[in-house]
């Protein structure tokens, strides 16, 4: 079953997405959308130090994001506004990412894969990394959910109740480097952050409590890779952008649906 | 009681919580300079200041969220606080009822929620979503969750932000049945002073120092007391009127209180 690429690029799809839905929540909750992006663009160079130093590709994006994501963290607070120091340090790295691969002669035809995902490239091995870091994603956030959750309404009142909200969100930080460690292979660094986003968002239409908006980003992910997945199989396009446009697709749908439905109780 | 006994309190080996020199400074600025206090179990304790003295900052050095530069804070084994920030955000996409905030962190026996929020005067309102809830029924929210757990401290930072004249009443009358039915010992911090001052044991009245502490009319006669809050009680009363009457969303005095 593994050796038809169009089951492992699936299966590569649904570990991402699976992970990602939590995350996303909280990416959602906590109005940490940029933050996410900053993180993913960073991976860029994560990729150029991989290359150049001949090691893993996912060893060397996990090790920049957690430092970009830390750099941040310890950073912020200090002078200039979040989303000032993401812009300098998602940007410059992402340029100084794009301009180290250049020099490395051989590697410029896998930019393109890297920056927008090469989903139907997926080997078992990827597949396996895929998938350890996203059950080490969901785990860290079933372990973590109430405090992280207590923590998102209120750093105060974690504190009050003898919690360490600041624990909490180096977790999640950890979360979020391995998931656009485990994501770039699937959709590229540009599209990450769509995919934890996208599929938050479309839940938090039809959603009452913040575990159904979990699983309801969950369903949703799954649902955009396959039918994204058929789809660009269909059409022709490319795999990872097209499972981004049915997500987008089906965040409008719902989105005006759920306001369409509450418009009609009222009258 | 002369207002500078208490400027050096006594070690009491009962104090629900305790602060010992306690020195907070943001970016140069010192906002809390050597404050020494301690709290009894069963004791009500009024912390006022005018805008910007450090009354929020103190209450949140207190349970932990600032990291004092110097000095500490001793709590009694296993103290339960319940916190009542001054402002608490919740996201729009957080769909998060009133009940699933009251079994946040841990679940509790539905019959205890209800209980906690019948107390607190919101008993209808255990399925409507957070966001949705006025602000005083949003203020009765955070009150209600603090006092889930029976609390030994209870801490309020501007906690009848929200409620009208009347509203505001009632609730400082309700703290001192809440302190009589469970026992546990209460720090506020308020501008109210009218209202506060009839309803503390202790008052301590705080610009980045402790300037004064002691009995409410004690305090009130004192120099220090005075020379922030003016001479009289009509200054008190038009400092209480000023705000829930003009302002009734305008919080940016809090801002730079808490700031």
């Amino acid at each position: 079953m593994l050796d038809d690429f169009m089951v492992r690029a699936a299966l590569a799809g649904l570990g991402v997405v699976l992970a990602a839905a939590p995350l996303g929540c909280f990416v959602v909750w906590r109005r940490m959308a940029f933050f996410g992006a900053a993180t993913a663009h960073a991976a860029v160079l994560g990729v150029a130090i991989s290359l150049a130093l001949s090691v893993s590709v996912f060893a060397g994006v996990l090790a920049v994001a957690l430092l970009m994501a830390i750099l941040v963290t310890l950073t912020s607070g200090r002078g200039y506004a979040m989303d000032t120091l993401l812009g300098v340090m998602a940007h410059s790295s992402l340029a100084f990412g794009l301009v180290a691969v250049s020099f490395l002669t051989d590697v410029r035809i896998d930019l393109m894969a890297y920056l927008f995902g090469d989903i139907l490239a997926v080997g078992r091995d990827d597949l396996a990394v895929i998938w350890s870091g996203s059950l080490l994603v969901l785990t860290l956030m079933a372990w973590r959910w109430q405090p992280l959750l207590l923590a998102t309404v209120s750093e105060d009142l974690a504190y009050a109740e003898g919690g360490s909200p600041r624990r909490e969100s180096l977790y999640l930080t950890v979360a979020l480097a391995v998931v656009v460690a485990v994501a770039i292979k699937v959709v590229g660094v540009l599209l990450i952050a769509a995919l934890l986003i996208i599929p938050a968002a479309t839940a938090r239409a039809f959603s009452t409590t913040p575990e159904a908006m979990a699983g309801g980003a969950a369903v949703v992910g799954v649902g955009s890779v396959l039918l994204g997945l058929w789809g660009s199989w269909e059409l022709d396009t490319p795999t990872g952008p097209t499972i981004v446009c049915v997500a987008t697709v089906a965040f409008l749908l719902i989105t005006s649906l759920a306001r369409l439905t509450r418009a009609r109780a009222l009258h | 009681m002369t207002t500078n006994t208490a400027m050096h309190p006594t070690h009491s080996p009962t104090a629900l919580i305790e602060a010992n020199d306690l020195c907070v400074g943001f970016g140069g600025r010192s906002v809390l300079e050597h404050i020494d206090l301690a709290l009894n179990p069963g004791e009500i304790v009024t912390v006022v200041g005018p805008n910007g003295s450090g009354k929020s900052t103190l209450l949140r050095a207190l349970i932990g969220a600032i990291d004092p530069d110097r000095g500490q804070v001793r709590k009694a084994a296993g103290l339960r606080i319940g916190y009542v920030p001054q402002r608490l955000h919740i996201d729009p996409t957080l769909p998060l009822s009133v009940r699933r905030f009251l079994n946040l962190p841990g679940r509790h026996p539905r019959a205890q929620v209800d209980k906690a929020l019948a107390r607190a005067g919101i008993p209808q309102q255990a399925d409507t979503a957070m966001t949705q809830l006025s602000g005083g029924q949003f203020q009765r929210a955070l009150m209600a969750r603090a006092l889930l757990d029976e609390p030994d401290l209870l801490m309020l930072d501007e906690a009848s932000q929200g409620l009208d004249q009347t509203g505001t009443a009632d609730f400082y009358r309700q703290l001192e049945v809440i302190r009589d039915e469970i026992g546990c010992g209460i720090l506020m911090v308020s501008h109210d002073l009218h209202v506060v001052m009839r309803a503390a044991d202790r008052v301590i009245c705080i610009n980045h120092h402790i300037c004064c502490q002691g009995r409410p009319e004690a305090v009130t006669a004192a120099p220090e007391y005075r020379a922030l809050f003016g001479t009289d009680d009509e200054t008190a009363l038009a400092i209480f009127r000023h705000d829930p009457h003009q302002h009734p969303h305008d919080h940016d005095d809090e801002v730079r209180d808490a700031g």
